[in-house]
């Protein structure tokens, strides 16, 4: 757009420009004096500068820069917003690793618990079991030194006997008289004794 | 025409288009008008369209407008701090406007509005003229602290504060004539070189071979005009941003 215009305009002057400064009466460009320095200029150049340059401002102040400005701002918030959530997230992440590892503390202490427990129980029927086992050996233990004290003393009380029989059978054969009962119970009482 | 072609000063001429006159002054609407308004229609159309999509995440275009509005932006908080904020579209605005016609300018058989001194004055005059008129708005008479320095002995005091007084004037000169000089000087040396070329290749065969060291040259200073073409514009801009601080705060 802007070429061809400006094309346009830069072969046309060159049959116009001397017409239309004589038709218009402007004071002519003088040729020789420098373009930038021709103050015949000046007023135009600085009205449109006003102008554009005024319009340009209005135009970014009003429309453009709450434009741009409101876009990078939304992106900011967005961002942060989405830093927010992560961060948020991520707590909650933590959390949940830390009910979850405390909850393996807890089921891990119960476990040992009821172990130990068990272990406890075990010990102490085992122990019950053979306090009684014992009790019922000890009690055998008694009952047959009883028995045999018993017998002992049976056997001790038939020996005097035995012992009398004999000696009344050694006296018979030795001597061969008889001896009173009442004599060989007293030797052997004396010997025994 | 021929020795129009040649001429590096003819793509300076300045051609009435509309012709207009009010009270013996000569407004027409001229090439350098109707170059302003493309500029001006340019950078706005660019910046409308390429944001008119408002993507989360931009697009090339976009982002261009956005870096641009970013960069206006970072560039004036740290010469101005966050008070200047307030110029921010004016000089934004100027950017803009500096850059496009800068970067117009650089296609052939186009006008470069900056090239003119009156133009470059206006936009210079403009940003003294709001510095000076804030300036004394919101701090009164306070503001001519910026013609004192702090720490200065009393002794020599008028001294300095003649040289500031004279390096505050010609603050509007220099930010004008440095723009105006460097695009003038770039067209003018392109136009030479180019000139050239044409100039050799009607010399016949010798001439077309010869030709080729002016045309790589041309190509290399189109380049060169290229990066000049967005310094003049940052140049102008982050000048304006430093000259908006002083009205800011006056007492440095």
């Amino acid at each position: 757009m802007f070429v061809t215009s400006a094309f346009a305009q830069e072969s046309a002057p060159a049959a116009t420009e001397g017409e239309t400064h004589a038709a218009t009466g402007v004071p002519a460009e003088a040729h020789g004096t420098f373009p930038p320095f021709n103050p015949a200029t000046y007023p135009s150049q600085l009205l449109w500068l006003a102008i554009t340059f005024g319009l340009f401002y209005l135009f970014l102040k009003r429309v453009v820069m709450p434009r741009v400005g409101g876009i990078i701002d939304v992106r900011n918030d967005r961002i942060t917003q989405d830093l927010d959530h992560a961060a948020r997230l991520k707590g909650e992440a933590d959390a949940a690793v830390a009910a979850y590892e405390q909850e393996l503390a807890e089921a891990k202490g119960k476990a040992n618990a009821i172990g130990q427990q068990a272990n406890d129980a075990a010990k102490a029927e085992a122990e019950a079991a053979r306090k009684t086992i014992e009790a019922a050996l000890d009690q055998k233990l008694g009952e047959a030194e009883a028995r045999i004290s018993s017998i002992k003393a049976n056997a001790m009380k038939e020996v005097g006997t035995i012992a009398e029989d004999t000696a009344s059978a050694i006296v018979e054969a030795l001597v061969g008289g008889k001896a009173s009962k009442a004599e060989i119970a007293a030797a052997v009482k004396s010997v025994a004794g | 025409m021929a020795a129009d072609k040649v001429d590096p000063i003819h793509q300076f001429q300045i051609h009435p288009i509309i012709p207009i006159h009010i009270g013996g002054y000569d407004l027409s609407f001229t090439n350098s008008a109707l170059f302003m308004l493309a500029t001006v229609a340019v950078a706005a159309a660019f910046l409308y369209l390429s944001t008119s999509s408002r993507s989360l995440v931009p697009g090339r275009l976009q982002s261009v407008s956005e870096m641009a509005y970013e960069f206006v932006g970072n560039m004036l908080r740290d010469a101005a701090g966050t008070q200047g904020m307030k110029f921010f579209p004016f000089v934004f605005s100027l950017f803009m406007f500096v850059l496009v016609a800068n970067l117009l300018g650089l296609f052939p058989y186009f006008f470069t509005i900056t090239s003119h001194i009156i133009v470059t004055f206006g936009l210079a005059a403009l940003v003294i003229g709001t510095v000076v008129v804030y300036g004394f708005t919101k701090h009164g008479l306070g503001f001519l602290k910026l013609f004192v320095p702090h720490g200065v002995p009393v002794y020599l005091l008028p001294l300095v504060v003649l040289i500031e007084v004279i390096s505050f004037v010609s603050r509007p000169v220099s930010l004008s004539v440095r723009l105006f000089a460097n695009m003038l000087a770039g067209h003018i040396t392109l136009k030479v070189f180019s000139g050239f070329v044409v100039s050799l290749s009607a010399l016949g065969a010798v001439g077309v071979a010869g030709s080729v060291l002016p045309l790589a040259m041309a190509v290399a200073l189109t380049a060169l005009e290229l990066l000049v073409a967005f310094l003049q514009a940052y140049v102008f801009a982050v000048l304006t941003c430093m000259y908006l601080n002083d009205a800011l705060h006056p007492g440095h």
